[in-house]
């Protein structure tokens, strides 16, 4: 991968009237990574994807695309394509009209065309279904056939719209194993919008996670589900447990701070923001604190009593209230030594790692 | 079940019979007032072969089709401004676009008997204005006259089912072709018009249908020129009392409409496969 | 130049707005003559008068085809619209064997020539012995009519769901209380609607009334054995302009009524 930008967003804004849907963004896309625009429905991620594609207008601000501005460039001569989410598959053409139908544009002979169109389909496990008509394709090869047609084009970008949300879980899960891999052996960049955090993660290079038409933090996989930035991030990104703090001292990288029921901790200054706030805002992942068992011993550990009990199968959910009456607690556990067996009412002891708690921006 | 027969029944009955008393009538000849029940084929050889007749069904059916030609190509910018560009107003657009279809039908006509005449609205206006000197005669009494007229009365019949049609299209289809290239124009050639082909080709037999029948129209505005085949028919029940020739031509004229819808329908189906 | 160039960008929106004097600016004609004190239509206007709608109240004729046609516009409408109910009933709501056949003969006037069902109507009444009357021109405007009736009514019907139905039984009403208090009053606005389309459509209809009608003539026709004589012309117009506005009124209250049965549909999607 290399680390040229491929799509530079500088500032750009977008008004709709007195709504603004995009404020001040700016995020530099690089050349050949997988790229996931994650946030709620609303957040000003379609809007920045639509943008980036030609299809809305920049209210202020500029796009760049391999360093050329797109401010006067429709969309049909960018050089990007588009998934869409509803795959927008042409009903009055076949599968290999469809996805000639780009192609035709530049002329390349029917000979020439026949051959990529065929390597096309083959690229997405279609090489079969040239002569079906649209109506007659189930879910996951529309799908199939909306990436052909756009990858057929040999675009410098490739933009997914939601494109895995209309297909059921499992061949959802299918489809990112496959979109990853065909993204990794074809090298061109993918700028995929997403409300699934878990898509996001598992697929992406790189996420940025938007609230309320602003970029809140853009980083790697483990870095976003680690080291959330702020207290949203933290939240819609999975279960995280808050935890008041006091800041003390400030040091370079880390800054002490107090908790009422873990007492003194270590942490990590915030990845973004600045971190001379007096209250912060401190967290740990539920999986982050376990159930200490009675034959085990750990350094760090608190006690509570369980106030419910959540199965799922292969983890439990347990809602623990700790002795000095702070906000409950949410520890999961793995089914494997019995958690899904500890009654509600239970006292219990939870240890817990001191360097899982993140430091994050309210 | 029970609820659909009565209004069935009573279409069935005034129309089912009557189409089949009109077949029976074109087999048999009338004497003066008394029908003659012979079979005989006589009335078909008439409606087929006088030059009258076959003048004046062909004449009918250029002009319905000009018509339905010249009302597609009226209603179709307008059916794709309502559709794309109407916006908060679709509704009442298409209200006050359907809205003198509605109205009185021999006032619209009406309506051009004066506009046209040799001393109407328009040579007076134009005469007034001084742009001419003589009125122009040639504005009224023949099929240029009925094809006007007519396509005013239907345009806005046409425009519904473009555009329902336009409006089924899913936008982001728009959008996929011009992502793939596809500037406005080929965009429009490529996916729009295809598209609504659906809704083209049920305007034009709406409108060409009723057409090749209508009466008042080559009355009023046709002349001696602009006469068509439902005016003929008319006169076999009225003056000239020939029913089974009234009749024998009301078939032909029936046929000929199914065999100009078929062969509408087959073309549409033939191009369709070829673009695909 | 910019005021071309913008023309040239919304080419469009001049199209429609020439679309629409074209459509509208025929029958205003017939008004502006209406009330033009010559009595030839013809350009320069003479001056402005009202005798033309003078004549027309004087005229017992007119009268008589006035109320000819409302009798037969009434019938009508109620009896459209009652069929129509009953077709669009069963084929919103139940799946039976030649349904599609059934809705095609009920559809089928709708893109017949018109000639072809006044001549065939005519024939079979003759031969059953029938004299024509308005009886005659009734029966044969509500065949024409039923289509438009149920077009109408189908739209009001189809967004119905059936589960209001269900959860008024549910909650204890019966059959009957269930058509009268769910049923109906969301079905009103649709009701009135084709009521409305059904009398204006009868109303202004010419070539059955023409065919079918006997001694006593309805308005159009009336209108139409008047048109030899140019004196009458005038009051023609006249005639012409207020059947116009009736018209219009009655198109837009129908109009209003269609968009009522629309968003209380749309409000019971959302």
């Amino acid at each position: 991968m290399s680390l040229s930008s491929m799509i530079e967003v500088r500032d750009v804004s977008k008004r709709f009237g007195c709504f603004v849907a995009l404020d001040r963004v700016s995020v530099d896309i690089r050349e050949g990574e997988f790229f996931s625009l994650l946030g709620p429905s609303g957040c000003g991620k379609t809007t920045l994807l639509r943008m980036i594609g030609g299809f809305d207008s920049v209210s202020s601000g500029e796009i760049l695309i391999g360093g050329k501005p797109m401010q006067d460039i429709p969309a049909n001569r960018r050089p990007t394509n588009m998934v869409f989410q509803s795959y927008a598959i042409f009903p009055h053409l076949d599968v290999a009209k469809n996805v000639a139908y780009g192609l035709k544009r530049q002329r390349l002979g029917a000979k020439e065309e026949a051959r990529r169109v065929e390597e096309a389909l083959a690229q997405v496990s279609l090489g079969h279904l040239g002569a079906r008509m649209a109506s007659q394709l189930s879910g996951g090869q529309r799908q199939r056939v909306a990436l052909a047609r756009a990858l057929v084009m040999r675009p410098k970008v490739l933009l997914l719209d939601e494109p895995l949300s209309a297909l059921d879980k499992k061949l959802r899960e299918q489809m990112q194993v496959e979109l990853r891999r065909l993204q990794q052996s074809v090298g061109i960049t993918f700028v995929l919008v997403t409300h699934d955090q878990y898509e996001a993660l598992a697929m992406s290079d790189r996420v940025a996670v938007m609230f309320g038409g602003q970029i809140k933090q853009v980083a790697a996989p483990q870095e976003i589900y680690q080291r959330p930035a702020t207290r949203q991030v933290a939240d819609f990104l999975g279960g995280m447990n808050f935890i008041e703090a006091r800041i003390g001292e400030i040091g370079s990288s880390h800054a002490t701070v107090e908790t009422e029921t873990f007492g003194r901790l270590q942490v990590l200054k915030p990845a973004h923001g600045s971190a001379d706030f007096g209250k912060a805002i401190l967290g740990i992942r539920p999986e982050r604190i376990r159930v200490l068992w009675e034959d085990e011993t750990a350094s760090d550990v608190i006690s509570g009593t369980v106030m419910e009990r959540h199965y799922f199968g292969e983890v439990t959910h347990l809602i623990v209230k700790t002795d000095d009456n702070q906000p409950l607690l949410t520890v999961s556990e793995t089914n494997d030594f019995g958690a899904d067996d500890i009654p509600v009412g239970a006292k219990i002891n939870l240890a817990y790692e001191r360097d899982a708690f993140v430091l994050m921006a309210e | 079940m029970v609820l659909i027969s009565a209004p069935f029944l009573y279409a069935f009955i005034l129309l089912a019979f009557p189409i089949l008393s009109v077949f029976a009538h074109s087999f048999w000849t009338q004497n003066y007032l008394t029908i003659n029940y012979g079979f005989t084929l006589e009335n078909y050889r008439i409606a087929l072969t006088e030059p009258l007749y076959q003048q004046l069904l062909l004449r009918s059916l250029r002009i319905s089709l000009t018509v339905g030609v010249a009302t597609i190509l009226l209603a179709f910018p307008m059916a794709y401004f309502i559709s794309f560009h109407g916006g908060q107003r679709k509704g009442l657009l298409l209200f006050l676009v359907t809205l003198p279809f509605w109205t009185s039908y021999l006032l619209r006509i009406l309506s051009w008997k004066i506009i046209l005449g040799k001393q109407g609205a328009l040579n007076t206006a134009l005469m007034s204005a001084g742009i001419i000197d003589e009125p122009i005669a040639s504005l009224i009494y023949n099929s240029n006259a009925v094809i006007l007229t007519l396509a005013h009365s239907w345009v806005a019949f046409a425009i519904l089912p473009i555009f329902v049609t336009l409006e089924k299209i899913d936008r982001t289809l728009l959008e996929a072709a011009t992502d793939l290239g596809d500037g406005p124009f080929m965009r429009f050639v490529r996916i729009t018009l295809p598209l609504s082909a659906t809704g083209i080709v049920s305007a034009l037999l709406i409108v060409m249908i009723p057409t090749v029948g209508d009466y008042v129209t080559p009355k009023l505005v046709g002349g001696s020129e602009g006469i068509m085949i439902a005016n003929a028919i008319q006169s076999q029940f009225g003056r000239a009392s020939n029913w089974p020739l009234g009749a024998a031509l009301s078939v032909v004229t029936m046929a000929s409409v199914g065999l100009m819808s078929g062969g509408l329908f087959l073309a549409v189906q033939a191009l369709k496969r070829l673009a695909r | 130049m910019t005021v071309l160039r913008t023309l040239g960008r919304n080419w469009l929106v001049v199209y429609a707005a020439l679309f629409i004097l074209f459509l509208y600016l025929p029958v205003l004609l017939i008004s502006v003559f209406a009330f033009n004190s010559s009595a030839v239509p013809a350009f320069p206007l003479a001056g402005f008068t009202t005798k033309w709608f003078g004549e027309l109240s004087g005229s017992i004729a007119i009268h008589q085809a006035a109320l000819n046609s409302l009798k037969v516009a009434l019938i009508t409408a109620v009896l459209s619209t009652v069929l129509g109910i009953c077709v669009a009933r069963a084929t919103t709501r139940y799946t039976f064997r030649g349904k599609q056949m059934m809705k095609g003969v009920i559809m089928a006037p709708l893109i017949l020539p018109e000639i072809i069902i006044a001549v065939s109507l005519l024939i079979m009444m003759l031969r059953l012995g029938l004299d024509l009357s308005l009886m005659t021109i009734t029966a044969g405007h509500v065949l024409f009519c039923l289509p438009y009736s149920i077009s109408v009514l189908v739209a009001g019907f189809e967004g119905f769901d059936r589960s209001l139905e269900e959860a008024s039984a549910d909650l204890g009403e019966t059959a009957f209380g269930t058509f009268h208090r769910v049923t109906l009053p969301m079905m009103m606005p649709s009701i009135i609607s084709s009521l409305l389309v059904a009398f204006t459509v009868s109303f202004d209809e010419f070539i059955l009334a023409f065919f079918l009608g006997g001694a006593s003539p309805t308005l159009p026709v009336y209108m139409f054995a008047q048109l030899r004589f140019a004196a009458k012309l005038p009051a023609i117009l006249a005639l012409g302009t207020v059947i116009l506005i009736v018209s219009v009124l009655l198109l837009i209250l129908a109009e209003t009524y269609r968009r009522r049965a629309e968003r209380r549909i749309e409000f019971e999607g959302s």
